[in-house]
């Protein structure tokens, strides 16, 4: 057993144990952690397989923001737990049957038992780069190239995804009391003090 | 690669939109709310300026640009003219009704526009990733302007289900086409049929996976254009919509979902025909059979339109399953005439409307006829139409359609098309009877804008025209598939 092999055994063991304790675990907070790190030895994975632009991604985006931001979430939320699990056991039947049927059919499109339909051989002949090959740079060579329009598409759907979001929760409310910093800025102290000239009296 | 190689002129009509959608987005922000028509005036123009760069630039041939992701041919010529037509008229009609709402806002126009560069993006795919993007594009839009009115209960409830039933389909589309992209090793939808043509000749081993992909694109092409069983999600987002969106998503998105289908399964899966052919006859016959007898039941007009819609799918399925060239020309005149129908059903819709009056039960249109007896007549037309009683031009349609399928001697499906559509006559009848025989409750006139009144009376008689002269669209139809 060669150190790579070591590697993503370890890894690829990691990513199992963590993603049964995403849907073992009784504590949400701990389900998230556990996700995270199921990303984690993801990337690690994804790095042996020459994918370093793909895995630092995953971690900068996944790990780095998407988690913490469901973890704020899973936080800020009162979820009763004792309730979720209610009716575990009766699902238990039909949903093992799905997940059994997946596997099975997994099994047989991919894995070693039924016909080679995704080309498993061909995995032999793939190409191994030096270290002087440059994942990321590759990539950003093909996607400003190639894929220029898709690239460019991809920018509008996320530039439409801002606009809705803005023109579904954008409300201004007439209630609503707010300052303006630049009326306050011009504001001298003539606006608000005056000075009232009046004669002087004698209190009697 | 230089910038020359990318042919960006070939897009032009999409670039243009582009800029310009993000132009009134800028534009919008600066106006005080009692000038927004500039807002709808700009979106109007740029319609109107990317129907002459689309005309200006015919295609020759198959023309490919940014690297072969983007093609215009003549389907993509005739599929972006109707959309771009459509969409204009979808947008004359709503602008009353929006003012009337409150929801008169710069937004839905940015949105409309950027919906529309995603069909026109959809009808110039030639690969797996902009035909994803570009469905992407349009569905993002059509999502947040379903739940535009966002005091609406209804509106929201329709928003929520659009929004989650379409990101399965988008989940299950993505699912077939990573599996097919893992087989033919391809995005590029020519590389990916030669790849198919291929497998099928070996034999069956890789057969199994491809028909594996197969399942997975049609299930999520059926859920998008609202085939049975996966028409659930289409009357409660046609009925819980504001009108004007419904209109947008009842129109010229099946011109799209079209273009979709002739790319998909015509063009990369062509050499799996004979499977898909099967799955289509499923779904083409329980639409027809679903759509026209739950539509009896309706009493909400929109959601009448919205099963009537179902059906009209199932026979726009039955063109495209008979494989032929005339099938798809059959197929393509369908669907272009069903958009225009359908334009002038949900115009009529907001026609009736007013402040607080939605006119969306079909109780609405009692003594219409006494109303405005013009447009009582252009409603009748527009019925007979979907009914498919000449001289309208949905008689042809499906005639066209019909002959397509009998010509592959599929002669049972026929007969099953025109029971169920026999059947769905009696709906579109109640309709005309409700507004000439039935008293009118409120007996105000209509009021609405001259440009409106224009722009529904060259609707109806524009199905009333290519009823008497249907050469006009068919020829258009069949040179685009000989």
């Amino acid at each position: 057993m060669t150190i790579t092999d070591f590697l993503f055994f370890a890894f690829a063991g990691a990513t199992i144990m963590a993603a049964l304790g995403v849907v073992t675990s009784r504590n949400p907070v701990h389900s998230a952690l556990f996700l995270v790190l199921t990303f984690f030895s993801c990337s690690a994975i994804w790095l042996m397989l020459e994918a370093e632009f793909l895995a630092i991604t995953l971690v900068l985006v996944y790990v780095g923001a998407v988690m913490v931001l469901f973890l704020f979430v899973v936080m800020m939320l009162d979820i009763n737990v004792a309730k979720m699990r209610e009716g575990f056991v009766s699902y238990l039947p039909i949903g093992g049957l799905f997940a059994f049927l997946m596997l099975a059919v997994m099994v047989y499109v991919v894995g070693p038992v039924g016909p080679d339909v995704m080309g498993a051989a061909a995995l032999d002949n793939a190409v191994q780069h030096g270290p002087e090959y440059s994942n990321t740079e590759e990539l950003g060579k093909i996607l400003y190239t190639d894929y220029v329009l898709a690239f460019e598409i991809a920018a509008i759907i996320l530039l439409v995804a801002i606009i809705a979001a803005i023109a579904l929760t954008l409300r201004r409310r007439p209630t609503t009391k707010y300052q303006t910093p630049s009326k306050q800025i011009k504001v001298k102290s003539a606006d608000r003090l005056k000075v009232i000239k009046s004669d002087a009296e004698v209190l009697k | 690669m230089t910038l020359e190689s990318l042919n960006i002129a070939i897009a032009l009509p999409e670039i243009f939109l582009l800029v310009m959608a993000c132009l009134i987005l800028i534009v919008d922000v600066f106006l005080p709310p009692e000038k927004r028509n500039l807002t709808y005036v700009l979106t109007q123009l740029s319609l109107l300026v990317a129907l002459f760069l689309l005309l200006n630039n015919p295609s020759e041939g198959r023309m490919l640009a940014f690297n072969d992701l983007f093609v215009q041919d003549a389907m993509a010529d005739a599929l972006k003219l109707f959309i771009i037509i459509i969409s204009f008229g979808v947008f004359v009609y709503s602008r009353e009704y929006l003012q009337a709402r409150n929801i008169f806002k710069g937004e839905f126009y940015v949105l409309g526009l950027f919906s529309i560069v995603g069909m026109m993006l959809m009808v110039s795919a030639n690969n797996l990733l902009m035909l994803y993007l570009g469905l992407e594009l349009l569905s993002l839009c059509l999502y947040a302007l379903v739940a535009f009115n966002r005091d609406n209960g209804n509106a929201s409830e329709a928003a929520m289900k659009y929004f989650i039933l379409g990101a399965i389909a988008s989940g299950m589309l993505l699912y077939g086409m990573s599996i097919l992209y893992g087989l033919s090793g391809s995005l590029q939808l020519s590389e990916i049929a030669e790849a198919v043509m291929q497998t099928s000749q070996e034999g069956n081993a890789q057969r199994i996976g491809l028909i594996f992909a197969l399942v997975f694109i049609v299930v999520a092409l059926a859920f998008k254009l609202g085939a049975v069983p996966f028409h659930m999600w289409m009357p409660d987002v046609y009925h819980g919509s504001p009108t004007a969106v419904t209109a947008l998503i009842g129109t010229a998105p099946k011109l799209a979902g079209f273009a979709m289908i002739m790319r998909l399964l015509v063009e990369a899966l062509g050499g799996l025909q004979a499977d898909w052919q099967q799955m289509i006859i499923v779904l083409s016959v329980l639409s027809l059979a679903v759509g026209n007898i739950i539509a009896i039941a309706q009493t909400n007009l929109k959601r009448m339109l919205a099963y009537s819609t179902i059906s009209h799918v199932g026979f726009i399925m039955l063109g495209i399953l008979a494989g032929t060239s005339e099938g798809y020309s059959s197929a393509m005149f369908y669907t272009i005439s069903y958009a225009i129908m359908s334009l002038g059903g949900f115009g009529i819709i907001m026609l009736m409307a007013r402040q607080g009056f939605e006119a969306d039960k079909i109780t609405d249109l009692a003594g219409l006829n006494q109303r405005s007896p013009w447009f009582a007549f252009i409603m009748m037309v527009l019925m007979l139409s979907m009914a498919g009683v000449p001289p309208t031009v949905g008689f042809w349609a499906k005639l066209a359609v019909l002959t397509a399928v009998v010509e592959v001697d599929l002669v049972w499906m026929a007969i099953i098309a025109v029971f169920f559509s026999i059947i769905g006559i009696f709906y579109y009848l109640r309709i005309i009877k409700v507004m000439y025989f039935d008293d009118a409750v409120d007996t105000r006139p209509l009021e609405c804008g001259r440009d409106m009144q224009i722009a529904l009376s060259t609707n109806g008689l524009a199905i009333l025209a290519l009823g008497f002269y249907p050469a006009a669209l068919m020829s258009l139809c069949v040179s685009v598939f000989s």
